[in-house]
């Protein structure tokens, strides 16, 4: 039994007077004990939307959650505010893109750790303040004792999301999700966050749903990868099937997108032509066929279902949602350019610490 | 007929179903979210009673607002004031005047001296913070010491409350309906002068503000061109909401009797100053102009804060 | 942090200096100039002949403003035209009232604005929120001498729950000792004339409090509203801790920042205000006493009230701004 099955989880909002928008329209995807799952996608699919309703943080006004979303046989979507708040923390931690707006500037980034130790651990006083000192220390922050006493505004974009990540595992969850967590870091910080990650999660055994738009993280960390297009997963595949052989046209695409160096000079890049902003409800029809190349009129008969990959030699559990998949072995990228050929990360990352001031 | 255009056709009529509202200008999409908000609704209402009554008062008054037709009256029953009745629709005031003849000749007063007094203030101040705040965006190190000293007189005319401000003047000055003008504009003075710079500042910071001069657009086109209509919005919605204050601030000083000393002349201010003494035995006499003044004012804020809100890029969503 | 203090108040000299000239200008070009001011309607010409001359108004203007600077450092304003009394000693008699009716106007806004507008926030859009809105836009509007006016007639003269004016009831028995009438009851253990200053207070505490008020009620509303939707306070929710930290250190915490800002810059308007509150209330404060000098057209007095006020707004606003270092470690650094 996975950790962690989202099933058909839809969220819309309504705001008064204004007419409903559907930011999530069915989404499904397993999460396994200790299994790294990857939700890739342009802003705007949906993606941050799916992991904060899982957490329970979308404003209870203006927003309908549909679905299921069982943990370990509890449905988190129709759960108590009070029980949820109790797994919150506990059981799933969440980490945020932006470190210096997600830390409270005017509370010293020691009472922000312990807080949820006298929260959760029951640890008051000394014992908290030893216990955030060497939670801090884990993630990689030297001199945790003196951080303790400083505020958010004095320590590097680094350390921020280093101090969010040591909250985040202050009580071992099961369930890690990281929104975009590199996005607002520096390109060699970015490789130090996620090679911790990984580090924490493999050393503890816990899941992570890694919620990204960068194909870079994604070869370096995830099992399971989950491409969203407009609030619905359009495929699904673990890392090596998706990226050697993508089959619904907005993944191909997305992969195809990605510039080469052994590519000859001149030659065009291949972008995915239009923008999110060019798609129709998926009540008429697939919701990518305004940009697609594949576009025929069964597009247009009612969103396509997410099902298994036909034809002879498609990997088991690949998934996707589409009537003309494309059925081609994507060469112009072959998996060592992602970085996904062997478990090891993204890049060589000398585990060098940033400074600080 | 071909399958090609019927695919295009098709998914184009999709697309326009989804086309979302979202484009136009900053103040295109104010104007459209400040024509839904009730608030701003009332505020406009509110605003076109006042002036249309301040414009046309004088000719629908039923009777003449300054002769004291009913003196005998008032005078002859020492402390029975007349309230409301068929011939007075507002009773009588303290020397038997029309009530209703003196609300509606004196809201165009009203509307004087609020207005005249927010240009004052608006013109003055918009021109200090200007100035200075294009001084010290763009004018180097002696722009740098021009904003100082211009802020420094600022803060000095803060740091004096706005009533002896008006003391002052109307000191000098002697005291007259002009006196009240000038005194209640030069307060807002202050007001209009930090908004524009401080809004001045912000957007030369902004990235376009740079592009356009790295683009070697000259300064006195960027700041005119660029920075001071893109400053102006704070300051506009300002001066709605200073109406309302100056319609406030020249009741009070007419209650400090530092008013328009021309007594025959109604102004609803003056009115309800005068009413004071008698609004334990006729509180009805000093309802009448203070519900005047607050009403008005209340439009004006109603108008001015959903604007705020209506250009506020923070509120919208 | 004392050598920011020092530095603060060094830069207040220009500001007061500027303040100087502008009032000495001021007295130089009422009609018929200082000496008719200091004489008020009494004077003659022989009288103003003779003030010239003891003043030294022959004199160029700059020996004169010399001069006039020099007596205002000893703090001598000059005399009350109508008293008689030296400016500066009919201040500090009636300071106490007025700063009683300040504080007392105070404590209204916050302790009612502050958590009214925090709940306002939280329930956006509900009965609450809406009457909260539009009783802090009404506020702004009515007039306050009005609204003192009304209080007075129904809570006082009507329904007599509550003095129509004064500071303490006429007979009560109350030692002066340090001119707080409130202050002065606990001293002496007069608690009775204590209880009796603060129901004196409270209705001009109440008109004088409507502008504070309704600025605390927006500003704090306003604040929570955006802190709310701030990623820290989305942190503290998803580290599941309990709702009182949330909104205890988490959001308040924050929001009230704005606030103390607000309320030194309220210090101004409530002068101005006690000015008109107080002569509706016959209360004898500073504000009173200031209202019948304009009528009297008093200068010395206005004058001195003038550079007292800009004084005492300037300091409180040095106050807040020293406190708000203290209580925002991001200022503090700075």
């Amino acid at each position: 039994m996975p950790l962690l099955s989202v099933d058909e989880l839809k969220v819309t909002f309504q705001g008064q007077g204004r007419r409903a928008s559907t930011a999530v329209s069915g989404v499904s995807f397993d999460v396994d004990e200790g299994q790294v799952v990857g939700l890739v996608g342009e802003s705007g699919c949906g993606k941050s939307v799916t992991s904060l309703a899982l957490m329970g943080l979308l404003p209870k006004k203006g927003v309908r959650v549909e679905g299921r979303a069982d943990y370990r046989g509890t449905d988190l979507l129709s759960l108590r505010p009070s029980a949820m708040r109790d797994l919150r923390g506990t059981q799933l931690a969440m980490i945020f893109q932006d470190p210096l707006s997600s830390l409270n500037p005017v509370v010293p980034i020691g009472v922000q750790v312990t807080e949820i130790l006298s929260r959760h651990r029951g640890m008051r006083g000394q014992a908290a303040r030893d216990e955030a000192a060497a939670l801090l220390e884990r993630v990689g922050i030297p001199d945790p004792t003196r951080r303790l006493k400083e505020y958010p505004h004095q320590l590097s974009g680094g350390m921020r999301q280093r101090a969010l990540i040591a909250m985040a595992v202050a009580c071992a969850p099961r369930l890690l999700i990281a929104d975009e967590p590199t996005t607002a870091l520096d390109v060699t910080i970015q490789a130090q966050i996620l090679e911790l990650l990984k580090e924490l999660v493999d050393q503890e055994g816990t899941a992570l749903l890694m919620i990204t738009h960068d194909l870079g993280v994604v070869a370096g960390l995830c099992d399971d990868v989950n491409v969203l297009y407009a609030g619905k997963v359009v495929e699904s595949a673990d890392r090596r099937n998706l990226f050697a052989e993508p089959a619904h046209p907005y993944a191909h695409g997305l992969l195809n997108s990605i510039p080469r160096l052994d590519a000859p000079r001149g030659q065009p890049l291949n972008p995915v032509r239009g923008s999110i902003n060019d798609q129709i409800a998926w009540a008429d029809g697939c919701a990518f066929a305004p940009r697609c190349d594949h576009y025929t009129l069964e597009c247009l008969e009612g969103a396509p279902e997410l099902g298994p990959l036909a034809g002879a030699g498609a990997p088991a559990g690949h998934q996707v949602r589409c009537v003309n998949p494309v059925r081609e072995r994507l060469e112009t990228v072959t998996l060592a350019d992602v970085g996904a050929g062997d478990d090891s990360p993204a890049e060589p990352v000398t585990q060098k610490e940033e400074t600080s001031e | 007929m071909s399958t090609k255009t019927d695919k295009i056709d098709r998914l184009a009529a999709l697309t326009a179903q989804r086309e979302t509202t979202t484009g136009g200008s900053l103040w295109v999409e104010a104007f459209r979210r400040l024509r839904s908000s009730k608030m701003a609704l009332i505020g406009v209402a509110i605003m076109a009673l006042f002036v249309v009554i301040a414009l046309i008062g004088p000719w629908i008054a039923p009777h003449n607002p300054t002769s004291q037709l009913w003196r005998d009256e008032v005078f002859t029953n020492r402390g029975e004031f007349v309230g409301p009745r068929g011939e007075n629709w507002l009773g009588l005031d303290h020397l038997g005047r029309d009530q209703l003849s003196r609300m509606l000749v004196g809201a165009r007063q009203t509307l004087l001296v609020g207005v005249i007094s927010t240009v004052l203030g608006f013109v003055v101040g918009a021109l200090i913070g200007g100035v200075s705040g294009a001084a010290l965006a763009f004018g180097g190190r002696a722009g740098q010491r021009l904003d100082t000293v211009l802020m420094r007189f600022i803060d000095m005319m803060l740091a004096m409350p706005s009533l002896l401000l008006a003391v002052s003047i109307a000191a000098v000055m002697g005291q007259s309906l002009t006196t009240v003008m000038i005194a209640v504009g030069v307060v807002q003075v202050p007001i209009f002068a930090r908004l524009l710079r401080g809004s001045m500042l912000s957007q030369a910071n902004a990235d376009y503000v740079l592009a356009a001069r790295a683009l070697g657009v000259r300064r006195r086109r960027v700041v005119m061109g660029h920075v001071l209509p893109n400053s102006l919005g704070p300051v506009i919605v300002q001066s709605t909401l200073a109406l309302a204050t100056a319609i406030i601030e020249a009741a009070a000083l007419s209650y400090l009797g530092l008013g328009n000393p021309d007594a025959a002349q109604p102004e609803w201010g003056v009115m309800l100053a005068q009413a004071e003494r008698f609004f334990d035995e006729a509180p009805f006499m000093a309802i009448c102009p203070a519900l005047g003044i607050i009403v008005t004012a209340l439009g004006f804020t109603l108008l001015g804060e959903s604007m705020r809100e209506a250009l506020d890029p923070k509120l919208r969503s | 942090m004392l050598r920011l203090v020092v530095r603060r108040l060094l830069q207040l000299i220009p500001t007061l200096f500027g303040l100087t000239v502008l009032l000495f200008i001021w007295i130089h070009r009422l009609p018929g100039g200082p000496a008719w001011a200091l004489l008020g309607e009494r004077g003659n010409e022989a009288a103003r002949r003779q003030i010239e001359e003891q003043l030294g108004l022959n004199e160029p203007l700059l020996v004169q403003y010399g001069r006039w600077l020099r007596r205002l450092f000893e703090l001598d304003l000059g005399n009350s035209v109508k008293t008689g009394q030296p400016v500066w000693d009919e201040f500090t008699l009636r300071f106490p009232a007025t700063f009683e009716l300040g504080v007392t106007a105070l404590l209204f806004a916050v302790i009612i604005g502050i958590p009214l507008g925090y709940f306002a926030a939280r329930r956006r859009g509900s009965w609450l929120d809406v009457t909260a809105v539009s009783g802090s836009l009404l506020g702004i509007c009515v007039p306050v001498f009005f609204l003192a006016m009304i209080l007075r007639s129904i809570f006082a003269v009507n329904l007599g729950w509550l003095p129509s004016g004064g500071r303490l009831t006429t007979g009560i028995d109350a030692t002066d000792v340090t001119g707080f009438a409130v202050l002065d009851g606990v001293l002496t253990g007069e608690f009775d004339a204590s209880w009796d200053a603060i129901q004196h207070l409270i209705l001009p505490g109440l008109a004088l409090a409507s502008i504070p008020l309704a600025v605390v009620v927006r500003i704090t509303r306003a604040s929570v509203l955006e802190v709310l939707s701030e990623d820290y306070v989305r942190t503290a929710e998803s580290k599941g801790l309990r709702k009182s930290v949330v909104r205890g250190r988490h959001v308040l915490r924050n929001a009230l920042l704005p606030v103390v800002t607000t309320v030194g810059l309220l210090t101004g308007s409530l002068l101005s205000g006690a000015v008109l509150t107080e002569s509706a209330f016959s209360f004898g404060g500073i504000g009173s006493f200031i209202r019948q000098a304009i009528s009297d057209r008093d200068y010395p007095v206005l004058m001195g009230f003038i550079l007292f006020i800009a004084l005492l707004y300037m300091l409180i606003n040095l106050v807040v701004d020293l406190t708000y270092g203290l209580i925002d470690p991001r200022v503090r650094v700075n």
